[in-house]
């Protein structure tokens, strides 16, 4: 019998704590999928968040770290440039990125450090149980926020993608979806995309990965699809914005 | 397109029903009462034949439930 799909190695062969549905799972396999194609899983070292990926390393068959809540990118600083030769990554909620951890983000970026970040966007902090995030879309419900969020108290949602690719040391910046089979596809092209410029040293690598969190968005997983389609993309557009001519 | 034959890690599903929209097909299904060790009711295929083996399912699945094989070789 010829495969068409297996599970990629890069993913331990264990049930995960996600809720049903969370597509943290299917960000998990991207990364992993990728790079267990560029056979990078012996040389790869994560950094995990603080957040409902806080377990990651007992998903992703690589070495990895923990971190404080926000500091991945400064701890995959440290890695990166005490072992060159290394292929580092963080994947961080939106919480842990774009909230506690924006000025270790920017930093990162701003200092062109040679890893890779995979931003899981999920419009809320999953972990703590739905409260607003930087990214909490206007009139989208929290905990903290039982009305919808509200410009004139919470401003507007922050688009990390738009914002990273203003960095000349940002040199790969790309917004994409699990919402679709299609969407996924593309995804797993721009996350390889990202680890290329990587291997290349050519710069700090950045892919925003629109996901869902049914739980607290208190959607079931299929309408948590339709809802990011139809509520999260029209805000945050999906596409490339910044990428060097080596990797095209 | 090649048909393909499905098998699936039934104690990894929590029942999301994820691939079930994206099956053009729509031959999977939620378990009418299988329970797995998870608790949750496991994913299972309503017609093996009338897949086409596309990939939607296992590329929508979170949980690395579903693998796809072809007994078909493609033509040159
Ligand atoms: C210093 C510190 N402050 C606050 C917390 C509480 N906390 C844990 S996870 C989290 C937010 C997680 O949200 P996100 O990064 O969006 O990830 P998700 O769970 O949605 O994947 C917060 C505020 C913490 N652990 N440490
Ligand atoms: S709380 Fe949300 S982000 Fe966390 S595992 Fe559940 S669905 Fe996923
Ligand atoms: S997508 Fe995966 S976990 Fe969800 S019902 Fe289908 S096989 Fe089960």
């Amino acid at each position: 019998m010829k495969k068409i799909f297996e599970y990629t190695k890069g993913m331990l062969p264990v049930s995960t704590h996600y809720c049903p549905g969370c597509t943290h799972g299917i960000a998990h396999r991207l990364v992993m999928e990728v790079l267990e194609e560029r056979g990078l899983l012996g040389e790869s070292i994560g950094v995990a968040p603080i957040g409902c990926s806080i377990l990651s390393h007992n998903y992703m068959n690589v070495d990895m770290c923990e971190s404080a809540h926000g500091r991945a990118p400064a701890v995959a600083s440290g890695i990166r440039r005490a072992m060159p030769d290394k292929i580092v990554f963080t994947y961080q909620g939106d919480g842990d990125l774009a909230s506690i951890g924006a000025g270790e983000i920017v930093h990162a970026a701003h200092r062109g450090e040679k890893f890779t970040t995979i931003f899981v966007n999920n419009a809320i902090y999953g972990m703590t149980g739905g409260q607003m995030a930087p990214t909490t879309l206007i009139g989208q419900k929290s905990t903290t926020g039982i009305e919808g969020r509200k410009k004139e108290i919470s401003g507007m949602p922050l688009r990390v993608a738009e914002m990273l690719a203003t960095i000349d040391g940002a040199v790969f910046v790309e917004r994409v979806a699990l919402n679709t089979p299609a969407n996924i596809r593309k995804a797993k092209k721009a996350i390889d995309k990202a680890f290329a410029v990587q291997e290349k040293r050519l710069g700090f690598s950045f892919v925003e990965v629109l996901s869902t969190c049914p739980t607290n968005w208190g959607l079931n997983p299929v309408e948590s699809l339709k809802w990011l389609g139809k509520n999260m993309i029209p805000y945050y557009p999906l596409g490339n914005l910044r990428s060097p001519e080596e990797v095209e | 397109m090649a048909k393909g034959i499905l098998k699936f890690n039934k104690d990894r599903c929590k029942g999301c029903e994820l691939c079930v929209v994206v099956c053009p097909k729509m031959i999977l299904k939620i378990h009418d009462y299988e329970v797995n060790a998870m608790g949750y009711r496991p994913i299972s295929v309503t017609d093996m034949d009338q897949c086409i083996g596309c990939g939607s399912c296992a590329l929508m699945c979170p949980d690395g439930v579903i693998s796809i094989y072809t007994e078909e070789v493609p033509a040159k």
